[in-house]
């Protein structure tokens, strides 16, 4: 019983970190149907400026409580900034093209991204760790948790829940699905695409580096950290439904649940775990879980 | 129907002009070519899928297969001869791409990408596991025989070079008339309008199903002639990564003519080795560069360059 | 996406054509060597470590930080003894350095353009086993010297003899084969073990020589859980979980770099390693940035008597402090590595040239590398396996501690090259099934 809570609880925690990673993702191709493959580096960008401002705060000898707004606020502003410098500088000259020539668009963007990082911070691991332990830790079920995988629980509930609004309750987001739903009609009915689009993909690009900054502290930060986080957020958003934030919530906690019971009960399987869960789900549901099958055209 | 046209004769000339360089290539550059003369024949599949509108993102589980198959024949089953194993590379993959194409064939865009894509995983996971098959180390590969003959290590890649211009030189040669015959068009009917093609009286699952199959199979070659030249295998050839440069040489290349593949091919592979000889420490961000600008300026590849230049020059 | 492309003019065809002639030029003039250079003194090196990638940072950049270092000095002649003459066998050395990421049929095709095209006299490389895997046979055929200098993997030397190649590294054999004598002479009543591993090759061997060792030394110790998470996926919530419920008084992980990091993070919040020991088998990388995060008696390794457990000598003490200058942190056990294969490398030159009384042949080299023992900044090295091509060291474990806010490592113990290595022409695997024999542990 305590190793199925325990189950339970390490399935969330994961499930969590995946959703936050997830969810950009899943904005960018729902609005501008681009699947952004460098999602993964925006990721790192964040990790890596949260990293910095981390090391910067702490050798300061700053109020602890406080780092946290710090370092996710550079994390965000790292992140938009990146976005808008790939959204002004290349995709808008893009847009219209085949969605798989923008997969390979992006690519690009991923393998220029992997080296500018490592131009700007070097090949050295960079350590966040003082957020981590700072919240300390509570034993449950006979074993001890870190409150900071709690925390990472109500971000990812925050960030849905603040999308969710977003999306269903501001005239912006109902503009916006109104671009999901329909581009060329929103178009014609007055709908600045194109901002609409660069919204958008500033708005994922800060929750790519958001979910990096979150995930800074547990980690060494090093080259290539992107690159596994991008490909696993792509396989949750399949999972999902492209385009639906309630489907990469779905995908996370299946593909994180999952993940759980094979580590705790046959370890030798996890890392069939995600393709499996993805093609499983697919075969079923070729279009996701939470996409209703399109008409086809004639 | 079988009126030689322009491009079979070049085709020919091509085959022969290759074989006779073989002769003088400096060892490194035959070993670049036959690379990228085998990664060509997996894109040739791949193209033959993309003009049909389908992306596969997971060739790489047939470029992998058909390596392991050399590896196993000739190390575990003491099957050495190249011309043998690679149509036993191809009839496995031919029998697998079989088995998945059923499923895959009711799938499109994003969707086909994704579950090739993952399948392709599920095969790099199942090697990782197989500690006999040397897990993600791999294993060295027996050297191939020809015929009964045992090439010197020297004479080795020339033999490999020979086999993979045969192989690319058929391959090209019935791919560009398989394009001109109806089954070839069916593809770019099946991209533009699948219902029409039903209305048509032919089946878009069909089509895919055999378009599938068959670049399965020509990825299973590419594999297996990689395998051969390299010398070693390992489960890297299925992980995604590699997979994604078939699409990035598809794209380089073009879609337009089956000789773009292989230019395409080669040009990857030479801008690849320029890249880390001149910027070890930021080749990514060449390659990336030159993917971007490819697409920019040339939205249809290399490819539409030398076409651009034949229409031109009937206008004048 | 139907519309076909504007053809706009002949010219763009033309300058295509002059592009691709352009670059297939530039490719071959970079290769083409100058005839004078085989006569000018110079010895062109080729070095591989990686330059991008996760492995770059743990261990292909302080390795070529290492060789730079080292190169410079070799050809200054500023080297302490007995390395102190210039050059390799009176020869500067000239250095082409190439990223080793790309997998094992992209480093075959770079290892052809260094011999083939770039004429290297020799190449110093690889840390990726799958890399030393697919390079060993192809250094046979190009008959070049090749000096593997990090990858762990037993299987090369043990498969197959060779005459041009060979490692001045340690196997990882050694590592494990060493850990768990060391967690059984530091605890005798040892009871449980529990492993976490990255789930590729160099993990799954470590383990597998691990548990076969302790089960050789100590039948009726128990094995609980064995973690295998993928390379790279740097979350190991669900792992710590479970390792924490089948309290193993032990955990070994041969984990390294970026995701050795975070498990030493992930568990210090969680308290993991205060309950159970920790055996890191490649932890001494992190030892310096983590100081603060690694708990008390954990046993970290360095995969030979490298880094902290350097023993003291004129070699090392010039590597620590010259690497300190340049690069601001101590030299792990990469920077140790390489900095042995280039002092391997012209142990052997200057020997050869001292026999033949002139600039030594090749062949010469290899007859005297064969075998050879030489000093290293870690100590003597012996090219004692795979008929005198595979090195075997010393090999030391030791307990962390940061008691007085300063790292050390405490009890910690030596076990000799012939204690942990198997004899020439035993493989690991069937060493340690078989017991161990052979093994001289005093």
């Amino acid at each position: 019983m305590d190793t199925l809570l325990v189950i339970l609880i390490d399935g969330i925690v994961y499930s969590s970190w995946l959703f936050i990673v997830a969810a950009g993702l899943t904005l960018v191709y729902g609005v501008m149907k681009i699947l952004n493959m460098a999602h993964g580096s925006l990721y790192a960008i964040g990790a890596y400026s949260a990293a910095s401002m981390v090391g910067w705060y702490f050798t300061n000898g700053y109020v602890p409580w406080a780092s946290y707004l710090v370092f996710l606020a550079a994390a965000i502003l790292a992140g938009a900034f990146a976005g808008l410098l790939i959204e002004r500088g290349l995709l808008r000259v893009m847009y219209g093209r085949d969605e798989v020539v923008m997969i390979l668009v992006t690519y690009g963007v991923l393998l220029i991204l992997e080296d500018v990082i490592k131009l700007l911070w070097g090949v050295e691991a960079y350590f966040a760790y003082q957020p981590y332990s700072l919240v300390g830790r509570t034993k449950l079920l006979g074993i001890t948790f870190a409150n900071y995988d709690f925390v990472l629980i109500a971000a990812a509930v925050v960030i849905g829940a603040m999308l969710w609004a977003g999306l269903n309750r501001t005239i912006q987001g109902k503009l916006l699905r109104a671009v999901i739903h329909d581009r060329d009609i929103s178009m014609a009915m007055g709908i600045n695409v194109k901002r609409t689009f660069f919204v958008t993909f500033v708005l994922g690009s800060a929750l790519g580096a958001l979910a990096g900054g979150l995930t800074a502290p547990a980690l060494s930060v090093v080259p290539g950290i992107g690159i596994e986080v991008g490909i696993l957020a792509f396989a949750v958003v399949v999972i999902g439904g492209l385009g639906s934030v309630g489907g990469a919530a779905v995908g996370a906690l299946m593909v994180g649940i999952a993940r759980a019971i094979a580590v705790h009960t046959y370890p030798q399987v996890e890392l069939f775990v995600i393709y499996g869960v993805m093609a499983m789900v697919l075969v079923v549901r070729p279009q996701g879980l939470f996409v209703s099958t399109v008409a086809r055209k004639i | 129907m079988l009126k030689t046209d322009n491009t079979s004769r070049n085709l020919c000339i091509a085959f022969v002009l290759l074989l006779l360089v073989g002769l003088i290539l400096p060892n490194w550059l035959a070993f670049l070519t036959t690379i990228a003369l085998a990664k060509a024949m997996v894109v040739v599949g791949l193209v033959m899928l993309m003009r049909a509108g389908l992306v596969s993102f997971g060739q790489g589980l047939y470029y992998c297969l058909g390596g392991y198959t050399v590896g196993i024949a000739g190390q575990h089953l003491g099957i050495t001869d190249a011309v043998g194993i690679l149509f036993v590379s191809a009839f496995i993959a031919g029998c697998l791409a079989a088995l998945l194409g059923l499923l895959l064939c009711r799938y499109r865009e994003i969707f086909f990408a994704m579950l090739t894509l993952a399948f392709s995983m599920i095969l790099y996971g199942v090697l990782v596991k197989t500690s006999e098959l040397g897990s993600t180390d791999g294993f060295n590969v027996a050297k191939v025989t020809l015929l009964g003959w045992q090439p010197s290590p020297g004479q080795l890649s020339l033999v490999v070079y020979s086999l993979a211009c045969l192989v690319a030189f058929l391959t090209a040669f019935f791919m560009h008339r398989y394009y001109q015959s109806g089954m070839g068009f069916a593809g770019e009917a099946v991209r533009e309008n699948e219902i029409r093609v039903e209305y048509l009286g032919v089946s878009p699952q069909r089509v895919v199903f055999i378009k599938y199959v068959l670049a399965a199979m020509l990825a299973a070659v590419g594999g297996s002639i990689t395998a051969m030249i390299a010398g070693h295998v390992d489960p890297e050839m299925a992980y995604w990564t590699t997979s994604g440069e078939f699409v990035f040489v598809a794209l380089l290349g073009g879609t337009g003519h089956v000789v773009a593949a292989f230019i395409g091919a080669f040009l990857f592979e030479v801008i690849r080795t320029i890249a880390f000889d001149l910027a070890p420490y930021t080749w990514q961000m060449i390659l990336g560069t030159t993917l971007l600008l490819v697409i920019f300026f040339l939205p249809k590849g290399l490819w539409s360059l030398l076409k651009a230049k034949k229409v031109g020059g009937n206008n004048v | 996406m139907s519309q076909d492309s504007q053809p706009r003019k002949n010219s763009r065809f033309h300058l295509t054509v002059f592009a691709l002639i352009a670059m297939l030029t530039a490719v071959l003039s970079v290769g083409t060597p100058a005839p004078a250079q085989a006569e000018d003194g110079t010895f062109k090196l080729g070095l591989v470590t990686f330059l991008s990638g996760g492995a770059a940072g743990p261990f292909g950049v302080p390795a070529r930080n290492a060789a730079e270092l080292v190169i410079e000095a070799i050809n200054k002649g500023t080297l302490p003894a007995p390395y102190n003459s210039i050059g390799i066998a009176g020869q500067a050395i000239e250095p082409i350095i190439i990223d080793e990421a790309g997998g094992g049929t992209k480093q075959v095709g770079e290892y052809r353009n260094l011999i083939q095209r770039k004429n290297v006299d020799a190449v110093i490389g690889y840390i990726s086993s799958g890399d030393c895997m697919a390079i060993a046979p192809v250094v046979e055929e190009l008959e070049t010297l090749t000096v593997f200098f990090d990858c762990g993997t037993p299987r090369i030397f043990e498969d197959n003899k060779y005459k041009y190649l060979f490692r001045t590294g340690p196997t990882s054999t050694m590592d494990n084969v060493a850990a768990a004598r060391y967690v059984l002479d530091i605890n005798p009543d040892l009871k449980s073990v529990s492993g976490i591993n990255q789930n590729y090759s160099f993990g799954k061997d470590s383990w597998a020589d691990f548990k076969g060792s302790i089960q050789t030394l100590k039948p009726s110790v128990e094995f609980k859980t064995e973690q295998f998470p993928k390379i790279y996926a740097g979350q190991y919530g669900a792992e710590v979980s479970s390792l924490m419920l089948e309290k193993a008084e032990v955990i070994h992980s041969s984990f390294w770099g970026g995701d050795m990091e975070g498990l030493v993070l992930q568990g210090a919040a969680r308290g993991l390693f205060d309950d159970f020991t920790g055996v890191f088998t490649c932890g001494e990388t992190g030892m310096f940035r983590l100081a603060d995060q690694i708990a008390e008696g954990t046993i970290l390794g360095a995969r030979g008597p490298f880094g902290v457990y350097a023993p003291k000598s004129p070699l090392n003490d010039w590597l620590r402090k010259n690497f300190m200058a340049r690069y601001g942190t101590p030299p792990t056990y990469p920077a140790y590595k390489m900095a042995q294969a280039l002092m391997g490398l012209k142990a052997a030159a200057d020997k050869a040239a001292a026999t033949a009384g002139k600039k030594p042949t090749q062949d010469e080299i290899i007859a005297a590398f064969t075998g050879l023992e030489f000093e290293g900044p870690g100590g003597t090295v012996k090219m004692a396996l795979g008929n005198g091509h595979q090195a075997v060291q010393d090999m030391y474990y030791g307990q962390y501690s940061n008691k007085n806010g300063k790292p050390t490592m405490t009890n910690v113990k030596r076990y000799p090259a012939d204690c942990v290595n198997p004899p020439d022409g035993v493989t690991s695997t069937e060493w340690i099934k078989n017991g161990l024999k052979q093994a001289s542990c005093k």
